[in-house]
């Protein structure tokens, strides 16, 4: 069975993982509510897309947001 | 290299993917608009498409094809008689998909499948009154376009509390 020779320090590791990065996801203004949403797609503020509305959100969510 | 990948998959074996897409058109015929994954929705989609290709033509050999996929006689129906009739003028794009975001729970993405034309279901209507109800202040959906698209710096005083 192959096993490690060498310890394996606290820095290699940490170096190794300096690429592990997060990226932001892109937002853009939702033209009809001015809620930040992800671009193409169905507004899920006020269901709005491409100017019309598409999916019904109920009012109780619309408020709490 | 991609070969070989020309359509996907879903996870699924032949038999069941064969299956679960024709559940899939022959619900979107029936309600005229579906939620289900996007990737599904896609795939859906080229199906969906293909079957009101047929249907535009109204022909018994058309009709025996379709017939091969959509099983279900009723669904047959109302395709030839009622769908197909409505794309006669197109060129394909009968179906959208609208992205909706991602599910809680598996992070899957989800879209909406619909007729580009189409007549809203019973089921829908009620969603739509039961949205337009809510407990909050009142009917965001009744003012007038004027009302609806403030500048953008209004915001805040469009939603007190």
């Amino acid at each position: 069975m192959p096993v490690p020779k060498r310890r394996h320090s606290k820095e290699r590791g940490r170096k190794r993982r300096t690429h592990w990065k997060l990226t932001a996801p892109t937002v853009v203004e939702c033209p009809h509510c001015h809620d930040p949403k992800l671009p193409h797609r169905v507004c899920p503020h006020c269901g709005y897309y491409a100017g019309r509305e598409v999916i019904f959100v109920s009012k109780d969510k619309e408020k709490t947001r | 290299m991609r070969h070989g990948d020309k359509v996907p998959k879903l996870g699924r074996t032949a038999s069941h993917r064969r299956a679960m897409l024709r559940n899939l058109v022959q619900q979107l015929f029936v309600h005229e608009r579906i939620q289900t994954t996007l990737s599904k929705a896609r795939e859906a989609s080229r199906h969906a498409e293909r079957m009101i290709r047929f249907a535009r033509q109204d022909t018994v050999a058309a009709r025996r094809e379709v017939a091969t996929f959509v099983g279900d006689r009723a669904v047959l129906r109302k395709l030839f008689n009622d769908i197909g009739p409505r794309f006669v003028e197109r060129q394909g794009g009968c179906t959208r998909v609208l992205r909706l975001g991602v599910r809680e729970g598996d992070g899957a993405e989800l879209a909406l499948l619909e007729l580009v034309v189409r007549k809203e279901s019973e089921r829908e209507k009620q969603v739509r009154e039961k949205a337009a109800k809510g407990s909050g202040r009142g009917g965001k959906k009744s003012k007038s376009p004027a009302e609806e698209k403030p500048g953008r710096k209004s915001r805040g005083k469009q939603k007190p509390g």
